[in-house]
């Protein structure tokens, strides 16, 4: 190449670049070949589980809740907790091994890939996966009795979004993070009870009042309140507000992941 | 802009916190030469590697990789650029073609010349007959050769070689060199760190010495034995009371002295005064260089 050539071309690549994006993802599908059977494995099998037990082991005890077969009220649930288990706990572990053992984001870095790019795809990738594997339980719901609606084609669109900011979520843990072991407090202390309390196993309705608003705060709820208005009918407003928390979490957690991993990786 | 020079450093200058890894380090690698980096651990090698790829940002100084200046500009240079770390990141449950398709898309290769590019790095490598290998089933020399051809896989003009050959057997290092020297051969620029003295006289044009952050010493092999350790030395051996009795001597006679564990080596003895113990003479080389500049403890 001639020196002439080179000063004539653009001297910075630009933000965001869709090529970068792409390098990145191919990465992960192609590794996604090697491993997709455990992973497929660990985010549909343990919410299913979670169906069957509660559904049917509290469905005994409760046939209706908040005006639902309790199967339903589960089935419709399990949804986010499926979304969260392949979204939040991938990120956090996948990342943390990518940077610390695998030294592969140094070799993607080494490339004309910046921080921003290299986040956001695996963040896009990972929401992608969580899009799928979050439908799992209502499909499982559907062969138990679930009624079909119109609705439940937004489902994978609802799980995308909500796996887009856990993701984000994950990957920010996992840049703040100084040693794995510093992975149990964001699971016991943050990660289980949003789990608990999200309207997925039991109505925040009947909770104290300082809970619900908590709740409230809880992206989680939000995705499960939006999964249950696909399967049963949409509720206008609040459900224009669940999603506009969806993206708004999704949005601050993207730039929070970026500023974290920044940190981490270019010292 | 220095069109000339693949890599340009001034006055650069590292931190992390109390650590100053870099110190006002000056850094020319002229296009078409490579240029050996050498140093003990912990001279600031890998810093310099990093510096140049923009994964780490200088605290001061002035850094121009092809043309480009740094960090602002680094996307653009490290398009242009092959690296092989020192560490092996390869993605160790793909197969050989894999890690080199994947390397093919992140340096942008277009869907037309993709294939082709992948097999030109699988010759290089001398892998094409283990392609669909997956990585945690080749040997440590192997895998080296397949990092190395990874940075290789868009042709780049500047490679940066980190430590390529740190731990590997005799045999598999040469495999590497002859790599490495086809690679000179073809007119890529290459800037290599080792803490290999053969390595550096064998593959580099020019050497830079670096100790605590900064240079002591650049030029090509042959000069700087030549200008810091002369043409000859002598070797004595002797018991540690005998060696310390001789360094004491050689210092009075004003002549520069090392230990090489078993034996004091006392540099310059082909000048006219004429100090000369008795002792094995042999043509002084680049690590009695390396040892004069950069000290004898280790830090």
């Amino acid at each position: 190449m001639t020196v002439a050539t080179a000063a004539s071309r653009a001297r910075r690549l630009g933000r965001l670049e869709r090529p970068a994006l792409t390098g990145v993802l191919v990465r992960e599908v192609v590794n996604f070949s090697s491993y997709w059977r455990s992973s497929t494995f660990s985010s549909t099998v343990e919410p299913t589980i979670y169906l069957l037990a509660f559904g049917f082991g509290f469905g005994s005890l409760v046939s209706q809740v908040a005006g639902y077969d309790y199967v339903d009220f589960v089935g419709t649930g399990t949804v986010a907790t499926a979304v969260l288990f392949s979204s939040a706990f991938p990120a956090m572990f996948g990342t943390f091994v990518k940077y610390q053992f695998q030294r592969t984001y140094d070799a993607i870095l080494a490339a004309p890939v910046d921080t921003e790019e290299l986040v956001t795809a695996e963040a896009l990738w990972i929401a992608t996966r969580a899009g799928v594997y979050g439908c799992v339980p209502m499909v499982v719901a559907l062969v138990f009795g679930l009624d079909p609606a119109w609705g439940m084609l937004t489902v994978p669109l609802i799980a995308w979004i909500s796996g887009l900011g856990w993701a984000c979520f994950g990957i920010s843990i996992a840049g703040f993070a100084k040693s794995f072991e510093n992975f149990n407090y964001v699971v016991s202390a943050v990660l289980t009870p949003l789990f608990l309390v999200a309207g997925t196993f039991f109505p925040i309705d009947n909770l104290p009042g300082w809970a619900q608003f908590l709740a409230k705060l809880n992206p989680l709820y939000h995705c499960v309140e939006l999964v249950r208005h696909a399967a049963f009918g949409w509720e206008g407003w609040s459900d224009v507000l669940s999603l506009g928390v969806l993206v708004v979490w999704g949005l601050v957690l993207w730039r929070v992941s970026i500023y974290a991993m920044t940190r981490k990786l270019v010292d | 802009m220095s069109p000339e020079l693949a890599i340009r450093m001034r006055g650069v200058v590292k931190r992390y916190g109390p650590i100053t890894a870099v110190n006002g380090l000056d850094l020319d690698v002229p296009v078409g030469t490579c240029v050996g980096l050498l140093g003990p651990n912990g001279a600031g090698k890998s810093t310099t590697m990093r510096l140049l790829t923009a994964q780490s940002i200088a605290d001061e100084g002035e850094l121009e990789v092809l043309g480009y200046r740094l960090p602002g500009e680094s996307k653009v240079a490290r398009a242009e650029c092959g690296v092989a770390p020192q560490l092996d990141n390869l993605d160790v449950t793909l197969t050989v073609e894999q890690n080199l398709l994947v390397f093919a898309h992140l340096y942008r290769i277009g869907r037309g010349e993709r294939r082709e590019a992948i097999e030109r790095s699988l010759e290089l490598a001398k892998l094409v007959d283990r392609r669909d290998s997956r990585v945690d089933k080749l040997s440590g020399g192997m895998r080296r050769r397949l990092l190395i051809a990874r940075a290789l896989v868009h042709r780049p003009r500047l490679v940066l070689l980190d430590e390529p050959t740190v731990g590997l057997d005799p045999q598999v290092r040469q495999e590497l060199w002859a790599l490495i020297d086809a690679l000179r051969a073809e007119g890529t620029t290459i800037l290599m760190s080792t803490h290999y003295i053969e390595e550096a006289q064998r593959l580099a044009d020019t050497v830079l010495i670096m100790s605590h952050g900064s240079a002591v010493a650049a030029g090509p092999p042959a000069r700087l034995v030549a200008e810091h350790a002369g043409r000859e030395a002598l070797e004595v051996y002797g018991p540690p009371a005998r060696i310390a009795e001789v360094e004491a001597d050689a210092a009075a006679a004003g002549l520069p002295t090392r230990r090489t564990g078993t034996s004091v080596s006392i540099l310059g003895v082909d000048g006219p005064d004429g100090y000369a113990p008795d002792g094995e003479r042999r043509p002084a080389n680049l690590e009695d260089v390396f040892v004069l500049l950069t000290g004898e403890e280790i830090a």
